[in-house]
């Protein structure tokens, strides 16, 4: 049976950063990592708007696509040290994710394994047909009609405390904001209370620093020239030591590559932040400007100084709908003149489409290797590429129309510049995320349990 | 001299807003980053990327500048037709803004 270790420290690692992130440095964290608590966070903005989607064809369906690779991967070790998993992987549905692991913990015996499920954060019923409006058009959701995919309230941390204390194991959650995965088990730990808002604040830091996973141990922070990290291709992911009153040394299994030193910490703290004042929670207003980090020793960096005001008033609901469709086309020019032959495939496709009125709200057209990720303010660094890939990519109201553009980048095979190889196409419907606002009263979350006898 | 040299950046992304952050590599530049590195030279580097405005916070605490570019991902990263959807190179364009010599070496560090 697992029990808590009783130690100064609470120890949480973090598992996963997104929904397709590495599994074996998990694997590391459940085996060497002396955790308490192992968390995944998997859920980007539009990944329950994809996950409503496929319950909508199956009821059973809508959670996460690794869930089980991932839990069958860290379990037994999480069971053998006394670990306990929290993970948002419930994406559209968290009771057939717990329903499909208790299936999971049957076949493999992992008798008295306690599973629970936090529902809550669906609220889709209650906003359909509303006249809550969305931040980014300010129309109202119910304007969006049967566009409207799903909508899904952003929960804290207090449900998934509630799953802590009725003893679960694993704890399988839908939307939850990311930091309050990782808050749950520190609120839980230190008894600390939903108005010690300074505390909730620096629970928070934590939650931030750890919720991206290697991208505080030296992912998305490499650079061969200026900033060298050792061993990407093992990179450890992060854990960190809380103490009581919240300070945390943010650190990684021994012998893992990456790096944690102040630099990767300062630039995880200020990821996805506007106001560093002013980060805003469902638990809390965190306040990240008086949060300092101190290296104790190798890759063992101390982060205190988070603070907090008083929670928002209301939660923040990502709307997702359908909104027309992307076509897209590549294809490669190499060589000399490669750049001018591209040009002349990019204006053809556009000759075309004007010729065919294909009826684009939007099309982007570019050469990967010289303007496609900067535009004209990318300014060329040195000679011109040998090689170039063309992409045209537009926004369309129909799959049809959205088809043409494709259609029309392929052929240029036969019908454009010299020497065109390589050419893909694609269509997808366009799955938008709006944001509205919804009264807490009307988003209650239930914790549902179950025991695998 | 590049804006590379002494500083990183790290790029987020929130809708239709991204937000870059510049950390001075060591901390005695961030005062030169301060005075150097404005939301209108910013604004000016990034030319028609950024079709909102741009806010600078200053984080002394940990050396380091969050710029907060609105409008700058192709109407929000799930609708954009960009091919980096969700700004993470933009941090990298920042890196390549051409900075003054600093004047004479650094100052040493403050107790």
């Amino acid at each position: 049976m697992i029990t808590r270790r009783d130690t100064a420290s609470l120890r949480i690692g973090c598992g996963a950063g997104f929904s397709g992130d590495r599994i074996d440095p998990a694997v590391i964290l459940a085996t060497r990592g002396k955790l308490d608590w192992l968390v995944f966070e998997c859920l980007a903005e539009r990944t329950i708007a994809l996950a409503q989607q496929a319950r909508s064809q199956d009821p059973e369906a809508g959670y996460d696509p690794l869930l089980v690779e991932r839990i069958e991967a860290v379990l037994p070790a999480c069971r053998a040290n006394g670990t306990r998993i929290i993970t948002n992987m419930g994406a559209a549905n968290p009771r057939a994710a717990a329903a499909r692991i208790a299936r999971l913990a049957r076949e493999r015996g992992w008798h008295g394994l306690k599973i629970a499920a936090v529902t809550g954060d669906d609220v889709l019923a209650t906003v359909t047909g509303s006249e809550h409006r969305l931040l980014e058009t300010g129309g109202q959701v119910a304007a969006l009609g049967s566009q409207l995919v799903s909508a899904n309230a952003y929960l804290g941390a207090a449900p998934v405390v509630e799953a802590i204390a009725q003893g679960a194991h694993l704890i399988i959650t839908g939307r939850v904001a990311d930091p309050a995965l990782f808050l749950a088990p520190q609120v839980a730990a230190f008894g600390w209370r939903w108005d010690d808002w300074n505390a909730l604040g620096q629970g928070t830091v934590v939650g931030h620093l750890l919720e991206c996973a290697g991208q505080v141990t030296g992912g998305y922070f490499a650079d061969p020239e200026t900033l060298p990290v050792p061993g990407l291709a093992n990179l450890g992911f992060p854990l960190a030591e809380v103490r009581p009153d919240g300070a945390a040394v943010i650190t990684k299994v021994p012998d893992t590559g990456g790096r944690v030193t102040t630099l990767t910490c300062k630039a995880q703290l200020l990821y996805e932040l506007h106001d560093p004042a002013a980060y805003l929670t469902p638990d809390v207003v965190a306040d990240f400007s008086g949060v300092r980090f101190t290296e104790t020793g190798a890759d063992r960096v101390v982060a205190r100084g988070g603070a907090g005001r008083q929670r928002p008033d209301s939660l923040k609901v990502s709307v997702g709908y359908r909104d027309g469709f992307v076509g897209e086309g590549q294809i490669s020019y190499a060589g000399p003149g490669a750049v001018a032959r591209g040009r002349l495939a990019l204006k053809i496709v556009d000759e075309r489409l004007r010729q065919m009125q294909v009826p684009c709200d939007e099309l982007r057209s570019e050469l990967i290797g010289v303007d496609a990720l900067h535009g004209r303010a990318g300014r060329p660094v040195g000679a011109e590429p040998s090689e170039v890939r063309v992409r045209v990519a537009g926004r369309t109201t129909t799959a049809a129309a959205a088809r043409k553009i494709g259609a029309e980048v392929e052929a240029l095979y036969t019908n454009g510049p010299a020497g065109g190889g390589g050419a893909v196409k694609s269509v997808r419907e366009v799955l938008a995320i709006g944001t509205t606002f919804i009264r807490r009263e009307l988003v209650p979350c239930s914790v549902h349990c179950e025991v695998i006898p | 001299m590049k804006l590379r040299q002494i500083a990183l950046a790290r790029s987020g992304d929130k809708g239709d807003i991204a937000n870059l952050a510049v950390i001075a590599l060591d901390e005695r530049d961030y005062p030169f980053l301060v005075e150097q590195v404005t939301s209108a030279r910013v604004r000016t580097h990034f030319g028609g990327i950024v079709r909102g405005e741009v806010v600078r916070y200053e984080c002394p605490n940990v050396g380091a500048l969050n710029f907060v570019l609105h409008g700058a991902l192709g109407g929000g990263v799930t609708r954009s037709l960009a091919l980096d959807a969700h700004g993470k190179s933009l941090s990298s364009l920042l890196l390549d803004l051409d900075l003054p010599e600093r004047a004479g070496p650094l100052p040493e560090a403050s107790a």
